[in-house]
């Protein structure tokens, strides 16, 4: 809402103030003003002039020389460039050393030739934005209507000795759409009186009803409409004073018909509609619900399709404007119209709503009426216009609005208490405090006791409960008197849930194991998961997307953190480790119709070297053990009490020979392995490592309790052992083996070579292990470890045919 | 032969000292206190010697051995240093050279942001709650005293997935579910840290998807002075000490009354400056009193019951910490930008 400050002072005293200073006030009452726009700001030296003559520059076509009084004793020349700039034209003159918008500077020059002392302006040339020019000075200079001293203050006379006040309204507050709803707020905060604009309506003799009548089929969409008939009006351009004011207030001046009835929309916040009588097709207002598939063509001249939740104005047959959206196209005031039948009309919010947001076409009337405008302006709207019409077009006023009225027009009570007030808001206000607030807001209200009951005038709609009254009351005595307390509540111990601190860790942990989080969208195509998934259906998609890219709610992280790798990649980052912890969404459904299942993944994607150190030639790049190891690390760190085991797999987009499930206690948990070649060149990526937990299984684990365990008094013997197997043997299996047959003497086995190649028989691969021997209660013997041992080698040899190597 | 010893003796300290490493003294040692050594040879004379001079005669012997011996051993160490420093000398490297580097990753800003703000609400009794992403429009929109239709849902253009399903545009169904398992029994003190979903383009300032905490206390006779309280608290803690804060009325659905909390810019100290759009003042998140609807909806008696919500948006946060300009640098996750963070 923009808000002309020399508009609102019709309203309200404001002299003592500066626009800025009322600006502060509002904001901090609840009303934001975002700007205030100061509307001759770096303008100067700005006059009018009045054209004397005008004739073809010589050497050029397009442009203009006009021999200009500019009210000083000498007249001068100025090349005008404006197609519309003629002879005996009033318009506004920049003067040399004249300041416009932007900081330019009018200086005296020559063109083609030819002195310019000046320039001749558009209204855009002056700050006004193109869409609230009258469309006959559009494309040109501006003129005035009417004679005007040349040499006088061009600004004050286009209304730019002003400033705007751009209001940032939120949702409620629908009152401080119209400059008297303003006026009442401005009024509540600085505790003065607000003027009403005198209506002085003087009727014909012949009665309105005579030319129309007024039926309403839906009367709960629409509980009062009111036709006032005017006859004879001259349609012209506007006073300039109105051209003006609308400008400021970003409307764009049409004909002095349709500016008032925008004007009363300003003022009061109630739309008005004006249809030419003679082109409305019948003398009957009909209100009825549009039927399905009903056609009519808007103001835009965009042919509309209906349906039957939206209301129409008809002529008994046909649609002549959607009710408190736009009028129609046929009845629309023209040039050469007559006769008015002015509408005032109260509609239901939700059904204009939902019209203006189906067909997309939000109106200065839609805006209001969604918001609910006050039922008590509805008529006194419609009498100003027909008023201000009759003054401005020349019009006559038949006698009574014909009129369909069903609307309530009382105001609402709310009783509260003083306590609750204060208990609230923590205040200790008095009586008398509260009963001024209510005057200073022009609430009718009475005291017993504690007790007050105030009556809401209509206007204020957002007002309903006693919450209401007490956000009034405090806006009012300022939030910032409000005094700063703790809560009197119990105590209570605050903390993370054993997940959520979980979840922490393994933040830690993969930050301190070189990964950087990264964070991606939820949304995208299922066309990207296919690489990973059997089928793409079963996905929960948005209804309306935005974009195909941003569709689907993903089911897996990987993508995205491809995505990542690869962002970096192209800008010459070719050594990424990331990952990521977010939600993915199942459904089991073809489209989801409930919630979909939500769960945790913890995911990672490595491409590069990701350890190096130049001058010492050391550079060691990903491979499927630097993913594992983060993996288990991963387990390691949340210290999980089942069993955790990398089984081979060959999940879809993965390398079949790289890649492992992981498992807990015989359940699939997640993935760890080489991204298949092929995916990787989807991403344009080089070898890549992935992996991707199922952190709900594996947060919901228990974690082991960590105990005491004595440190071994007794020294440990250690035997180194390589052992040659089929290359087929798994080091995991071995390592059982040796395990099972060592203990109880055998604490500890530890893998440190692998060796397959010369030297070695085809087919076979060499396998170095570290067993370390330890008894707690005694210093073991040589004989009593090479028992052991011999027995852990004689098992090897049986079980899985391992040899010693020589 | 005390002559003789006193010979001796010169003779070995003159060639002790004259040694310059260990092997000569090594030798040394051998040739004078060795069993064959002179010292030794004129010890063994002794027996010709008479009762009277024997004692005399082998406390002189004594002692010449003692000067030999502790001048080989004073000799001893200083070449011993001498040969240790040397090698360390050798051992040398240049400190100027890089250091192995310690490689380390870095935390998203955003998940610094939530956790530091978490932290604080901890400390003050508070839990961390959390819930689906993709809601039901009961709990997103009408539970929170936003019916269909309800002109305020305008505030939040949605992505839907169904009439009834939806992704959430605030993390305040958080709340809904969070107080209906409380069974309409205070005291409840959460905040809820999450991502939501709004249908913005995506632009420097907005993002279709971003990150929202909000924070709830109910119980008896919560006012709105413990609200300023709180957030001065929180204010103090998160901002650091000598910020103002104000409160500004304003309008949310599910408050009634409704405030927007202002800090005070620290880039210009309340002048008025760039960031501040010259106001003095940086507004930082929305907050009110809990509406008596929303008590009602889910379970509390807003007779009874009163409480405060808030929420603040986590990018937000973030860009006024760090300076960041461009809200999609948070999701693009380019490792020039997520390194910056390392530190924090
Ligand atoms: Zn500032």
């Amino acid at each position: 809402m923009l808000v002309s400050y020399k508009w609102l002072k019709d309203y309200i005293e404001l002299d003592d103030l500066t626009p800025h200073e009322v600006a502060e006030k509002l904001t901090r009452s609840g009303v934001e003003v975002d700007i205030v726009h100061v509307m001759n700001k770096g303008l100067k030296n700005i006059v009018v002039g009045k054209v004397l003559a005008c004739e073809k520059h010589p050497e050029a076509d397009k442009l203009n020389l006009c021999q200009v009084d500019i009210g000083e004793e000498e007249t001068v020349q100025i090349v005008c460039g404006a197609a519309n700039v003629g002879a005996d034209q009033y318009v506004v003159v920049a003067k040399v050393g004249a300041r416009l918008p932007g900081g330019m500077k009018i200086k005296r020059a020559k063109l083609r030739g030819q002195v310019s002392e000046g320039m001749i302006c558009s209204l855009q040339e002056l700050g006004f934005e193109g869409k609230v020019v009258a469309k006959e000075f559009a494309e040109g200079i501006f003129n005035f209507p009417t004679e005007v001293t040349p040499g006088s203050d061009a600004l004050a006379l286009l209304g730019l000795d002003d400033a705007v006040l751009e209001l940032d309204l939120t949702a409620n507050r629908a009152d401080c759409l119209s400059l008297v709803g303003t006026a009442y707020e401005v009024a509540a905060i600085l505790g003065r009186d607000v003027k009403l604009p005198e209506v002085n309506l003087s009727e014909a003799s012949e009665k309105g009803s005579d030319y129309v009548s007024v039926n309403v089929e839906a009367n709960e969409d629409n509980p009062y409409y009111g036709a006032t008939m005017i006859k004879d009006v001259t349609i012209a351009p506007s006073p300039l004073w109105l051209q003006t004011r609308l400008m400021a207030s970003g409307i764009r001046p049409i004909n002095n018909v349709v500016d008032i009835t925008n004007y009363v929309l300003l003022e009061y916040g109630q739309p008005l509609h004006a249809f030419d009588y003679d082109r409305f097709g019948s003398k009957e207002v009909l209100v009825r619900l549009a039927n399905n598939g009903e056609k009519m063509v808007t103001l835009d001249d965009v042919e509309r399709t209906l349906s039957d939740e939206y209301l129409v104005i008809t002529n008994g047959s046909e649609p002549v404007a959607l009710a408190g959206v736009m009028g129609g196209a046929d009845s629309e005031v023209q040039d050469d119209t007559k006769n008015i039948l002015l509408e005032a009309a109260y509609f239901k919010g939700s059904t204009v709503r939902k019209a203006s947001r189906d067909l997309g076409l939000r109106s200065d009337a839609s805006a209001r009426f969604e918001k609910g405008v006050d039922p008590n302006r509805v008529k006194k709207a419609g009498e100003r216009a027909a008023a201000m019409i009759a003054e401005l077009a020349g019009g006559q006023v038949l006698s009574g609005v014909v009129a369909y009225d069903e609307l309530d027009r009382s105001e609402k009570k709310i009783n509260i208490s003083l306590d609750k007030i204060n208990g609230l808001l923590g205040t200790d206000i008095d009586t008398d405090t509260v009963m001024s607030i209510f005057s200073k807001l022009k609430f009718e209200a009475t005291v017993a006791g504690n007790n007050f009951t105030i009556s809401v005038p209509t206007r204020r709609q957002d007002i309903v409960i006693a919450a209401d009254i007490i956000e009034e009351v405090a806006r009012l005595y300022g939030y910032d008197n409000i005094p700063t307390t703790l809560p009197n509540t119990a105590t209570t111990p605050g903390g993370l849930t054993v997940v959520q601190a979980k979840k922490r860790k393994l933040k830690r942990f993969l930050e301190n194991s070189g990964l950087h989080e990264a964070i991606t969208y939820s949304l995208t195509t299922a066309e990207k998961e296919a690489f990973f998934t059997e089928s793409v259906s079963h996905r929960v998609k948005v209804a309306l997307p935005m974009s195909e890219d941003r569709s689907t709610l993903r089911t897996t992280l990987i993508p995205h953190l491809l995505e990542v790798l690869s962002h970096n990649k192209n800008r010459s980052m070719p050594n990424v480790r990331v990952y990521e912890m977010g939600s993915v969404f199942h459904t089991d459904e073809e489209s989801a119709s409930k919630q979909p299942d939500e769960k945790t993944l913890l995911s990672g994607a490595l491409m590069g070297v990701w350890h190096e150190h130049s001058w010492q030639a050391e550079k060691k790049v990903v491979d499927f053990f630097v993913a594992k190891g983060i993996v288990e690390g991963i387990f390691a760190e949340l210290n999980v009490q089942g069993e955790l085991r990398f089984v081979q797999g060959e999940p879809k987009g993965f390398h079949p020979g790289r890649t492992a499930i992981v498992e807990l206690d015989g359940f699939q948990v997640g993935i760890v392995g080489q991204l298949h070649p092929v995916v990787a060149k989807e991403w344009s990526l080089p070898e890549t490592y992935v992996f991707e937990i199922d952190l709900r299984y594996v947060l919901s684990e228990p974690s082991k309790e960590v105990r005491y365990d004595t440190i071994p008094r007794y020294p440990a013997m250690e035997r180194d052992i390589a052992l040659v197997v089929d290359e087929k043997v798994k080091s995991e299996d071995v390592e059982r083996q040796i395990v099972a047959l060592g203990s109880p003497l055998l604490k500890n086995v530890e893998l440190f070579d692998l060796y397959q190649g010369e030297h070695l028989e085809e087919g076979k691969k060499s396998l170095a292990f570290s067993l370390r021997y330890q008894d707690p209660e005694k210093t073991l013997t040589e004989d009593e470890v090479t028992t052991v041992h011999e027995k852990v080698l004689e098992g090897l040899k049986e079980k899985l045919g391992a040899t010693l190597r020589s | 032969m005390l002559d003789r010893l006193q010979e001796l003796k010169d003779e070995a300290l003159n060639k002790v000292k004259e040694a310059t490493n260990l092997k000569d003294l090594k030798e040394l040692r051998i040739a004078y206190l060795g069993k064959k050594g002179p010292i030794q040879e004129v010890m063994k004379g002794m027996g010709k010697l008479s009762k009277e001079e024997r004692p005399k005669v082998g406390q002189v012997a004594n002692d010449v051995r003692e000067a030999v011996t502790a001048l080989i051993e004073e000799k001893e160490q200083k070449l011993e240093e001498e040969a240790l420093s040397a090698k360390l000398k050798e051992e040398s490297v240049d400190v100027t050279l890089p250091g192995r580097p310690i490689s380390k990753g870095s935390r998203h800003p955003l998940t610094t942001v939530v956790e530091t703000i978490e932290d604080v609400f901890i400390g003050m009794g508070f839990t961390v709650a959390e819930g689906p992403e993709v809601e039901t429009d009961y709990y997103n929109f009408e539970s929170l005293n936003l019916p269909k239709h309800h002109p305020a849902r305008d505030m939040q253009d949605t992505f839907f997935i169904t009439n009834d399903l939806l992704l959430r545009t605030q993390t305040s169904p958080v709340q809904t579910r969070t107080m209906e398992k409380h069974e309409g029994k205070g005291p409840v003190k959460i905040i809820c840290p999450g991502k939501v979903y709004r249908r913005d383009e995506d632009d420097a300032t907005h993002s279709h998807q971003f990150m929202q905490i909000e924070g709830l206390v109910i119980d008896e006779n919560i006012r709105m002075s413990d609200l300023k309280g709180i957030f001065e608290q929180f204010v103090k803690r998160y901002f650091g000490e000598g910020r103002e804060i104000r409160l500004r009325p304003s309008y949310f659905p599910f408050t009634e009354p409704s405030a927007e909390l202002d800090v005070s810019c620290a880039i210009c100290g309340g002048e008025g400056c760039r960031t501040c759009k010259q106001t003095g003042w940086i507004e930082v998140l929305g907050s009110g009193m809990v509406h008596p609807n929303v008590l009602r909806m889910s379970g509390f008696d807003p007779e009874k019951y009163t409480g405060f919500a808030f929420g603040m948006g986590v990018e937000r946060f973030a860009m006024l910490k760090y300076g960041v300009d461009d809200i999609r640098h948070f999701y693009t996750n380019d490792t020039r930008f997520l390194s910056q963070f390392k530190r924090v």
